[in-house]
């Protein structure tokens, strides 16, 4: 009883998942950067375990933990920082980055509403899969804005991302694409923040293009989704 | 490092005073990205303290993401009852969305022998 109070503070909560993101990192290194294995997956999922344990409530710990979850805010922002390092190549290369960001942000939203709706999902599920190739952050705020589960959208988020790396070398080489630079774009557009990551393994360039795919892929996403939202409603059932 | 997290905030507070003014369906954030791309722009170059205060915060990004991902807690029911259509759509639209995007490069002036210079990173 005496530890209730301690339970309604911000400090036990930020403090636990500071820790077990700290353990999520070390796993993740000893696993060898496995995209399964990916931090915050890590760290979602023994966090859960915790509170489900504890019999503690999402929203006792959240009511905590929204400080960070607050910081995302700003680090958005910051994505700006990279963009605009890039912002020569992207002069140089204009219209095949920007027709490719457009159209791989497209695609990801639609096939995944659209295999979504075959596949029997309900409205809300459909929403929240059409952010999904989105950096999460950004997709927590477009999930935020539609009217889907944000919490939702961010584990699909992480998903997306680890399916992506897994992908990649199967379709990098199907296309036989070799090009560091239009490699870690693809991982970009598809993978977000994870494709980047693996997009760095391949070299700095292909990081960079990868890093670049992500902000623009992510500021487009936000942008059209609303707008695409209406012919939701087109659909028959 | 604290103007420059100050130069953050402030570009998010302004985002988000537009996405209210003109009822735009977008997040704050993303407009408050927009912004800061057009003050880099402008000025020419990234003052140090928004690049310490901007690339710090984008080191440790992934911890900001654990408290919402947490809420996956709440929607166990959603998923187990939905597996199987979240799990073709995630499958089937990442593959379908590498493949365009590959197909894309493939075809556009990113070829190889294209040399950029190399990130800050």
């Amino acid at each position: 009883m005496s530890a209730k109070p301690l339970l309604e503070s911000p400090l036990l909560w930020i403090t636990l998942t500071l820790a077990v993101f700290c353990l999520a990192v070390w796993i993740n290194r000893k696993a060898g950067r496995s995209p399964f294995l990916h931090p915050v997956l890590v760290s979602l999922s023994i966090i859960i375990l915790i509170l489900l344990w504890l019999e503690v409530p999402y929203q006792t710990y959240f009511s905590g933990a929204q400080f960070l979850h607050f910081m995302m805010g700003p680090a958005i922002v910051a994505l700006a920082i990279p963009l605009y390092d890039n912002r020569q190549r992207v002069r140089r290369l204009l219209l095949p980055v920007l027709s490719a960001t457009l159209t791989g942000a497209v695609t990801a939203a639609v096939s995944a509403v659209v295999i979504g709706y075959l596949s029997g999902a309900d409205r809300v599920l459909m929403l929240t899969l059409a952010p999904k190739s989105v950096t999460s952050p950004i997709a927590i705020g477009i999930a935020e804005k539609i009217g889907a589960e944000p919490s939702l959208a961010a584990g699909l988020v992480l998903i997306t991302g680890a399916l992506s790396c897994l992908f990649a070398p199967f379709v990098f080489r199907l296309l036989r694409l070799n090009d560091h630079a239009a490699r870690g774009f693809t991982l970009g557009v598809s993978g977000h923040a994870m494709g980047t990551a693996y997009a760095f393994e391949y070299s700095a360039l292909a990081g960079a293009f990868g890093g670049l795919a992500m902000g623009l892929a992510g500021a487009f996403t936000a942008f059209f989704l609303p707008v695409l939202l209406p012919l939701l409603d087109w659909l028959p059932g | 490092m604290v103007i420059g997290f100050l130069a953050l905030l402030l570009c998010q507070l302004a985002g988000e005073l537009l996405v209210v003014w003109l009822e735009l369906p977008v997040p704050g954030a993303v407009v408050g990205m927009l912004i800061l791309l057009s003050l880099l722009a402008i000025r020419g170059e990234a003052p140090a303290s928004v690049r310490q205060a901007g690339e710090g915060l984008l080191s440790i990004l992934p911890l900001f993401l654990v408290p919402a991902g947490v809420g996956l807690m709440l929607h166990f029911q959603l998923i187990a009852a939905n597996w199987w259509s979240i799990l073709l759509a995630l499958l089937g639209s990442t593959l379908i969305t590498m493949l365009v995007v590959g197909v894309l490069m493939k075809c556009s002036a990113l070829n190889p022998g294209e040399q950029g210079e190399t990130h800050e990173r």
